[in-house]
């Protein structure tokens, strides 16, 4: 089972503010898959690689040519608060 | 009009090139389904048909309109992968897949209806609501693809494009009646999908037969610079006409197929009766072993949620969508906005990836999971020394009732029991509808080694004829 100061370990490490209600739900439903997940670590695995990937691509690069990005204006246009030609955010500091 | 619906995507395009339809009148009679969707399958339907899409001579795909799963990013276009998070957003560039396919001349039609994120398996995960499945309106379409999968199915849309992690074209497919594939991973660029899992998404089609999947793939399918994953494709898609099929090996992977993947009786009838009729088309069958199958649904459920986890850290209230509390300082500001932009279902992965990458759990969960993906691959390989194909049904039941797995994640997940393996292994695998079961759609799925593409459309469309599904019901 997890704990709730493990659930609200892990809430601050993926910046989600859950609620009370929330933080009791999530508790119990991930301790009921994670122990049905258990099980594969009971699988002998000693020795054998992991896969990361499928495909056996490794370091695919690209000749390193300069080509045009979008304009910036249109980037900032989806931004919530585009400011002085950038993205504008609060202080990290601020009350 | 009913009759144009009727046609297939093919059919539409070759009767489009020798004149007796328009392109105009085909975009527009789908234009006119769509916008009048009552399936909750579309979140975004074009006015028109674009300018350049001109009368549909000359291109390869003649002016037959596809939609496509709202998480693919469409220039101009809203594109919010479900989610509340991107309300509004609207893509300054369109997803490479999308754009090859106008360009091969399917111009969009529109966006349809997903969980969001691409995370479930009932399309009951999506900001805009559930999608209702045209069979029976108070069940499932499946999902994620639920949308594109429901649209195709009820003659909304000629064909659509969806996107698979881990089951999420061929288990809507399946309880939707119709056609799905799912590429061999690096086939298809990733480029504009908004990502879910990297090393798992894959886009493809959901179409109304096996010649038009083959279509949409033959056009899809290539290296794109901006997405080095990507492959050049080793040759050009063919599209199917095997008639039987002589000297093909099935193996039924009993570790799947067995007690442990709670397939229903109806689903598994009509899965033994498709077994027959391959076998009578010249095909052999025989049980083979994938032990470490039934594991892969436990190891599919740490490796997507921790590469969903790192995945959606950018939905953060910076650079497009939602904000909360902006007037706080930062991280109040990130917190607030993911926790009112989230869904549940999207909070639970983030929050089971997030564990399985922590410190102190990252060997026993995510590392421990990386190398059963990599038995699962040995086991395919090995499987397919002695087989063309894997078989077995696509999904262990038929569409349930609306609301029947919302409350137990657990018991929803362990939909996707027959579809993950195929996905750890990068292979591709074909969705075909075997029959009905109490009246819903059951699917058939075939998956082969990389790159086997145009071998297993051949056989799916051997077995398609021989089936002889009438998928028309669900267009009334």
């Amino acid at each position: 089972m997890l704990e709730r100061d493990q659930v609200l370990h892990v809430a601050r490490l993926a910046r989600l503010a859950l609620t009370e209600d929330e933080v009791a739900r999530m508790g119990a439903e991930l301790s009921n898959v994670l122990d049905h997940i258990e099980k594969i670590r009971e699988l002998d695995l000693e020795g054998v690689p992991p896969t990361s990937h499928v495909i056996d691509v490794v370091n695919a690069l690209r000749a390193d040519e300069p080509t045009p990005s979008l304009p910036r204006e249109v980037i900032l246009a989806a931004a919530p608060e585009p400011l002085h030609d950038g993205f504008g955010v609060p202080s990290p500091g601020a009350a | 009009m009913s009759e144009l619906i009727d046609l297939t995507a093919a059919q539409a395009a070759e009767r489009i090139r020798a004149g007796e339809i328009s392109a105009n009148e085909l975009f527009e009679a789908y234009r006119e389904r769509a916008a009048a969707d009552e399936l909750n399958a579309f979140t975004w339907v074009a006015e028109s048909a674009p300018q350049d899409a001109g009368n549909g001579h000359g291109v390869a795909l003649a002016g037959v309109p596809v939609a496509v799963k709202d998480l693919f990013c469409t220039e101009g276009v809203p594109s919010q992968s479900g989610s509340k998070i991107l309300e509004g957003y609207r893509p300054p560039y369109t997803a490479t897949v999308v754009a090859k396919l106008h360009d091969a001349g399917a111009p969009l039609l529109g966006k349809t209806n997903q969980d969001e994120f691409a995370m479930g398996s009932s399309n009951e995960n999506s900001a805009f609501g559930p999608v209702l499945n045209p069979w029976d309106r108070g069940r499932v379409p499946g999902g994620s693809s639920g949308g594109s999968a429901a649209a195709v199915a009820a003659g909304l849309a000629p064909w659509a494009l969806g996107t698979d992690t881990g089951g999420s074209i061929r288990q809507p497919a399946s309880l939707c009646g119709i056609v799905g594939f799912k590429p061999t991973y690096g086939a298809c660029s990733r480029y504009g999908m908004i990502a879910f899992a990297s090393s798992l998404d894959q886009a493809g089609p959901l179409t109304r037969d096996v010649t038009d999947a083959a279509l949409i793939l033959r056009h899809t399918v290539g290296h794109d610079r901006l997405d080095s994953t990507s492959l050049q494709y080793p040759h050009e898609i063919e599209l199917p006409m095997a008639e039987d099929l002589t000297g093909i090996r099935l193996g039924v992977p009993e570790d799947l197929t067995g007690a442990e993947g709670g397939i229903e009786p109806g689903v598994r009838e009509s899965f033994d009766a498709t077994l027959k009729l391959a076998e009578r088309l010249g095909a052999s069958i025989e049980p083979c072993r994938l032990p470490h199958a039934p594991h892969a649904l436990s190891a599919y459920y740490l490796i997507a949620p921790a590469e969903a986890s790192a995945n959606l850290a950018r939905f953060d209230g910076v650079r497009y969508g939602l904000r909360v509390d902006g007037d706080k300082d930062l991280v109040t500001m990130y917190s607030s906005t993911r926790e009112a932009g989230f869904g549940p279902e999207v909070k639970r992965r983030i929050m089971l990836g997030t564990y399985a990458l922590s410190s102190g759990y990252y060997d026993a969960y995510y590392g421990t999971a990386q190398k059963v993906r990599t038995k699962i691959s040995e086991d395919f390989t090995a499987a397919f020394e002695r087989f063309d194909f894997i078989v077995t049904p696509t999904s262990p039941c038929t569409a349930f009732s609306l609301g029947a797995k919302t409350a137990d994640p657990l018991a929803m997940y362990l939909n996707d029991f027959l579809a993950v393996p195929m996905s750890l292994a990068g292979i591709p695998a074909i969705s075909i509808p075997s029959g009905l079961s109490d009246g819903l759609p059951v699917g058939f799925q075939l998956a082969g080694p990389a790159f086997s593409e145009s071998r297993l459309l051949d056989a799916a469309y051997a077995l398609e004829r021989a089936i002889g599904f009438d998928g028309s019901p669900a267009r009334a």
